[in-house]
């Protein structure tokens, strides 16, 4: 099929739907490729993308990036955190600021430069800041439990990882939120399989289709999401079929349920939802920060206009927000949303809005 | 964050594995799939690969791929 023809069909399916539709892209890379390709601009007036909770970055608590910044004012740690992190502000200030004056932190490309550095510096308690999905879960496992293993001590996680499916039945259960399928997340799905997504389709009758990230895998998505809601059915369906199979990666799964534990957690904008985080089983306590090194989580501030919340949710646009473009910029973030690469807000503010204005 | 980019793998050490990314060498841990081999496309995630391309998975995404050159002129630019 011809990129014409895929249009074409996404046009004639549009018709024939002959309503709005609100198709969510959970995932924050999806966010961003939908921006860098421009394929917003193609899909049909009544077609309509809405940005979800997936930016790991975004969804986590200001309370977290508190505890990390508190790490880091401790002389024998090194806060080692991927890039995203570094710029989100907390209630004062950033891992970044932070860093300017004299806090060790360390940007790393993998949980295992982090695993690297603990191995290299014995004498210092070397931290990973745990955020992310699925995704990222099972490299953060593999590290704490090689760490256990091998008797490195002073390697610890302070864990904020998130799992999906819990926090899009939230978002099915909040009647302010207007969704017609998911564009479920690609790289997630790799891990998890297809399972997880099926009490979506079964008991929210929404349909799901797991999607790759080239722009003709998003327009491929958008068409499978659309026929199903012109045939009226709802079932979860699979456009990545070079990446994602029905059973997921097994060793991967057994990983994460070696080394965690599913747990309440903290969204954004969504809350605390049941079931929706991981934690470090205490058979692993000496590798987890909160436990080994006495982390406490205090309540957070956030600027009172940040509607970073409100995006996440995909209630509002970043452009209704009232700090948006104004006293919110990449450069000067208030929220996580304009940070993070693949924040809704950094997105929109990178692509859409020059185009809008 | 769930950025997973394919890669071939051009040397192979038990689970640690040099992959090139469109010739940009870097290495992963392999850990994570079952018999990894030489010559094969992963996807990579935080310096792990995370799943095995098949070779009908690797026409798959040529596939994709070449739809993007079928993109009309007055799209693409």
């Amino acid at each position: 099929m011809t990129w014409n023809q895929l249009t074409g069909r996404i046009h004639e399916l549009a018709r024939l739907v002959g309503r709005d539709v609100y198709l969510m892209e959970v995932c924050g890379t999806h966010t961003m490729a939908a921006f860098r390709s421009g394929l917003r601009q193609l899909l049909p007036a009544n077609v309509h993308l809405i940005s979800g909770p997936g930016c790991p970055v975004c969804v986590t608590d200001t309370n977290y990036i508190d505890a990390a910044i508190e790490l880091t004012r401790r002389a024998d740690v090194t806060v080692a955190t991927f890039g995203d992190l570094l710029r989100v502000p907390g209630s004062d200030t950033s891992l970044e600021q932070e860093r300017a004056v004299g806090g060790d932190v360390r940007i790393v490309y993998s949980p295992t430069d982090a695993l690297m550095l603990a191995r290299q510096h014995p004498r210092r308690h070397v931290v990973f800041l745990g955020v992310g999905f699925e995704t990222t879960a099972p490299t953060v496992a593999f590290n704490i439990w090689t760490a256990a293993r091998d008797g490195v001590s002073n390697f610890h996680v302070l864990c904020a990882h998130k799992t999906m499916p819990r926090a899009m039945e939230a978002l099915l259960k909040d009647q302010t939120v207007r969704l017609d399928g998911f564009m479920c997340p690609g790289h997630v799905s790799v891990i998890t399989g297809l399972e997880m997504y099926e009490f979506i389709a079964r008991d929210y009758w929404r349909p799901c289709v797991v999607t790759g990230f080239e722009p003709a895998d998003m327009l491929e998505g958008i068409a499978m999401l659309l026929a199903q809601i012109v045939a009226g059915v709802a079932r979860v369906e699979n456009q990545y079929t070079r990446s994602v199979t029905r059973e997921g990666n097994r060793r991967a799964q057994e990983l994460l349920a070696e080394v965690f534990e599913p747990c309440d957690a903290s969204w954004r904008g969504l809350g605390v939802i049941p079931g929706s985080g991981l934690a470090i089983r205490p058979k692993y306590a000496a590798h987890d920060a909160a436990v080994a090194l006495g982390v406490t989580f205090r309540a957070a501030r956030v600027h009172p206009g940040c509607r970073c919340g409100d995006v996440l949710r995909g209630v509002v646009q970043p452009t209704q927000c009232p700090l948006f473009g104004k006293a919110c910029t990449p450069l000067s973030p208030f929220g996580p949303c304009m940070v993070s690469a693949e924040g809704t807000c950094a997105a929109h503010y990178k692509y859409g809005y020059r185009m809008a204005a | 964050m769930c950025l997973a980019v394919p890669a071939r793998i051009v040397e192979l050490d038990g689970t640690r594995a040099t992959i090139s990314v469109e010739g940009a060498l870097r290495e992963v841990d392999v850990s994570l799939i079952e018999e990894p081999r030489l010559g094969e496309y992963v996807l990579v995630h935080a310096g792990f690969a995370i799943h095995k391309w098949d070779a009908d998975e690797v026409a798959e995404w040529e596939r994709i791929r070449g739809m993007a050159e079928t993109v009309p002129k007055e799209v693409a630019t």
